[in-house]
């Protein structure tokens, strides 16, 4: 009996002990407090102004996939995959694709004058307080994520890109 | 595995070297030796059973050499942690993989590998910190309670073998009155503040019991200390966050969720005056300035919650001005004041005649919101064709680039337009630069001031678990006091038929055990007791 009653109590610690072990193990090492946005969560929704001053809010394209990109002029490879995002844009803006660029605390002269040299003519809003980087933890750039029309956040993406990825992403977050 | 019957009748767990209640010595070593009174000779219950799983477990936990060994790896660990600099004091904008190979050659590519880069974040490191926590649990419960079982279970009367195998003994002719000796020896020993017993012929007088539980209550202050350190990755329970704010600048605090915004309205530097009598003389001995106060003027606002990136609805909470250690604190955050650094505002220019340098006009460029065209009256007008906050020459792709998107190093491509040169002439201006790419200008942007701004550095902190860590700290300095100010001393008189005798054990300072035994002994004119192992030194 006594040796029964040890048994369940040398159990019950050990297992307490390693339940709070493994929380913590799983929190520091598996969910990265640097990425509040992963694969599999919604969207959080954001307002922002683009680059003529209107406002653009992220659920205005619900039912439409949204490749949301976070960028700026000061990123080399943000730059270099920017005609490849134009170019595939143009293919897939008719089948409910949508490119939504979110330029990081930059001056609108800088991006304006950018997008005029790029010819691009997807909607780039200006994330000038930087609260919509904190809400996605986005950490390097270039970071794409691939919204679902539902809005649901199917894979993030860093680093530069190019016609056969972006093509790649497009055809996954196409309603 | 059966219990062991004591000839003074108390059954003793299997593995027992003392018996709990008598004393006497169950494990028989030669004769002559001294007991070893660790853990008053109970049995460690994880040195006997060793079946299954779950004790073979515990068994290793409860091992102090394990515990030891844990504690030497993680201080091994935390000192290479310290060779290289950890991944949140190397530059932000680097991929840390190739940061440590480049600047550290192969040792620094084993080092992010192994996660010494986030040391305190790398999962062996967390580990080997619950295994110590494992360990101390394990091994208190295993000491702890067997210790208190026998001590409270201690008989007054000892076996003759417990007493005459302690450190100190003595044997005195039995005195005529007994009773008389007795009742003097329980007084001189009550004199010293001991607390005494009596079995008929024997006495035992101890004090300072608890100071036995010093280390087990230093442990469970060691053990809540842990848990709330593990507390602070509960998400809510503690937040660290930077933020940079400029004069005038409105931002949500950090890590309210955008619940809280401040505004900056102005940063206060001051330094001593080295006019002042009383500074001058050390001024001038250190050279150069001293800060006398960082301070940014701020309001507090709280903000109806709207989506992220839209203009909140503020409500004014306080204005505050945030000192160095005068934090600004509202609902459970403190704002601090750990940075500040200068950037350039705004920058002004002349348009100028290149041959005559006339004045044609002046604008000033504001380096966080350019214009596209600033016009100068009389048909003169200065188009900003392009802006770089952080300029560069990108000669990969000859052209010029930006670094950042911080002004540390502003440049501009202007066209000028006059009414003598309706088509426009490009110039372009950076810092020490002034470039006339065609060479055939008739106009140019002449440098004309700069302004400068603070930008201040906060640190958010909130920090729930610190009242947790706090109650373990003290918890810990209280077993620790508890253990170290205070000793477990225990005398046992025994009258037998010819004799008297003395035992006297104590859990550390012998000297003073010893001067009271003398004080005693002399004062019921016993022989002293003799320390046994001194004597056994000198033989």
């Amino acid at each position: 009996m006594k040796k029964q009653q040890r048994f369940i109590m040398r159990t019950v610690i050990l297992a307490v002990i390693a339940l709070a072990l493994g929380y913590t193990l799983f929190q520091t090492v598996f969910s990265d407090k640097e990425e509040p946005v992963a694969a599999g969560d919604m969207a959080p929704n954001f307002v922002l102004k683009d680059l003529d001053g209107n406002e653009v809010e992220l659920e205005d394209f619900k039912g439409k996939g949204v490749f949301l990109n976070f960028w700026g002029t000061y990123c080399p490879p943000c730059e270099k995959e920017m005609p490849a995002i134009q170019r595939q844009y143009e293919k897939y803006k008719d089948q409910g694709v949508v490119v939504l660029a979110v330029d990081i605390a930059e001056t609108e002269l800088t991006v304006k004058k950018f997008a005029e040299e790029k010819n691009l003519t997807f909607p780039i809003v200006l994330d000038q307080q930087r609260e919509v980087v904190d809400t996605y933890g986005v950490g390097n750039l270039p970071a794409t994520y691939l919204i679902s029309p539902e809005g649901e956040v199917l894979d993030k993406i860093t680093g530069e890109l190019n016609d056969t990825r972006v093509r790649d992403y497009m055809e996954q977050i196409k309603p | 595995m059966d219990k062991i019957k004591c000839e003074c009748g108390h059954l003793n767990p299997y593995g027992t070297i003392l018996c709990e209640s008598c004393g006497k010595p169950i494990q028989e070593e030669a004769d002559h030796q001294l007991l070893n009174m660790r853990y008053e000779g109970t049995a460690r219950r994880s040195q006997t059973y060793n079946t299954n799983f779950v004790d073979k477990t515990w068994n290793f936990f409860s091992s102090v050499k394990v515990g030891v060994w844990l504690i030497v790896i993680t201080l091994i660990a935390s000192a290479i942690g310290t060779i290289f600099p950890q991944q949140m004091y190397i530059p932000q904008n680097v991929n840390p993989a190739a940061h440590y190979e480049n600047e550290y050659g192969v040792l620094g590519e084993i080092y992010y590998l192994l996660g010494f880069h986030n040391l305190y974040s790398s999962w062996w490191f967390v580990l080997l910190l619950g295994l110590i926590g494992v360990s101390i649990t394990v091994a208190s419960i295993d000491r702890g309670i067997p210790l208190y079982r026998s001590l409270k279970n201690q008989r007054v009367t000892k076996h003759e073998n417990f007493l005459k195998r302690q450190r100190m003994f003595g044997t005195t002719k039995r005195p005529e009155d007994e009773e008389q000796f007795i009742e003097e020896a329980i007084f001189r020993l009550k004199e010293k503040r001991y607390k005494v017993r009596r079995e008929g012929n024997n006495i035992l007088a101890e004090k300072g019991r608890f100071s036995r539980w010093g280390p087990y209550v230093n442990h469970v202050g060691l053990i809540i200390f842990l848990l709330g350190a593990m507390l602070r990755i509960v998400p809510g329970m503690y937040i660290d966050e930077d933020m940079w704010v400029r004069e005038g600048e409105t931002k949500a605090v950090k890590g309210t969720d955008r619940e809280y915004y401040l505004k900056h309205e102005q940063f206060v530097l001051e330094t001593y005056d080295p006019k002042e009598e009383r500074y001058s003389d050390a001024l001038n001995r250190v050279g150069g300035t001293v800060v006398k106060n960082y301070q940014s003027d701020v309001v507090l606002y709280k903000a109806d919650k709207k989506l992220p990136g839209a203009k909140p609805e503020l409500t004014e909470v306080k204005e505050y001005p945030i000192q160095v250690n005068r934090p600004l604190q509202f609902d459970g955050f403190s704002v601090y004041q750990v940075d500040y650094r200068q950037e350039m505002s705004e920058m002004s220019f002349q348009l100028q005649n290149k041959e005559t340098e006339d004045a044609i006009g002046e604008f000033t460029v504001d380096l966080q919101n350019p214009k596209n065209e600033y016009d100068l009256g009389d048909g003169n007008k200065v188009i900003l064709r392009n802006y770089y906050p952080d300029f560069y020459f990108d000669k990969e792709r000859n052209q010029p680039a930006t670094r950042t998107n911080v002004p540390n190093n502003p440049a501009f491509i202007f066209n000028m337009i006059t009414p003598e040169t309706p088509d426009g002439e490009i110039a372009f201006i950076g810092i020490r630069q002034n470039l006339d790419p065609s060479g055939e200008n008739q106009y140019k942007i002449a440098f004309n001031g700069v302004d400068t701004e603070f930008i201040t550095g906060l640190t958010v902190n909130r920090d729930y678990t610190l009242p947790i860590i706090f109650v373990g700290g003290i918890i810990f300095m209280i077993g620790v006091v508890q253990g170290l100010y205070w000793n477990h001393r225990r005398i046992w008189l025994k009258l037998n038929e010819e004799e008297v005798w003395v035992a006297a054990h104590t859990n550390k300072n012998w000297h003073g055990i010893k001067r009271e035994v003398d004080d005693v002994t002399s004062k019921l004119q016993l022989n002293p007791a003799i320390d046994q192992q001194e004597k056994k030194k000198e033989r």
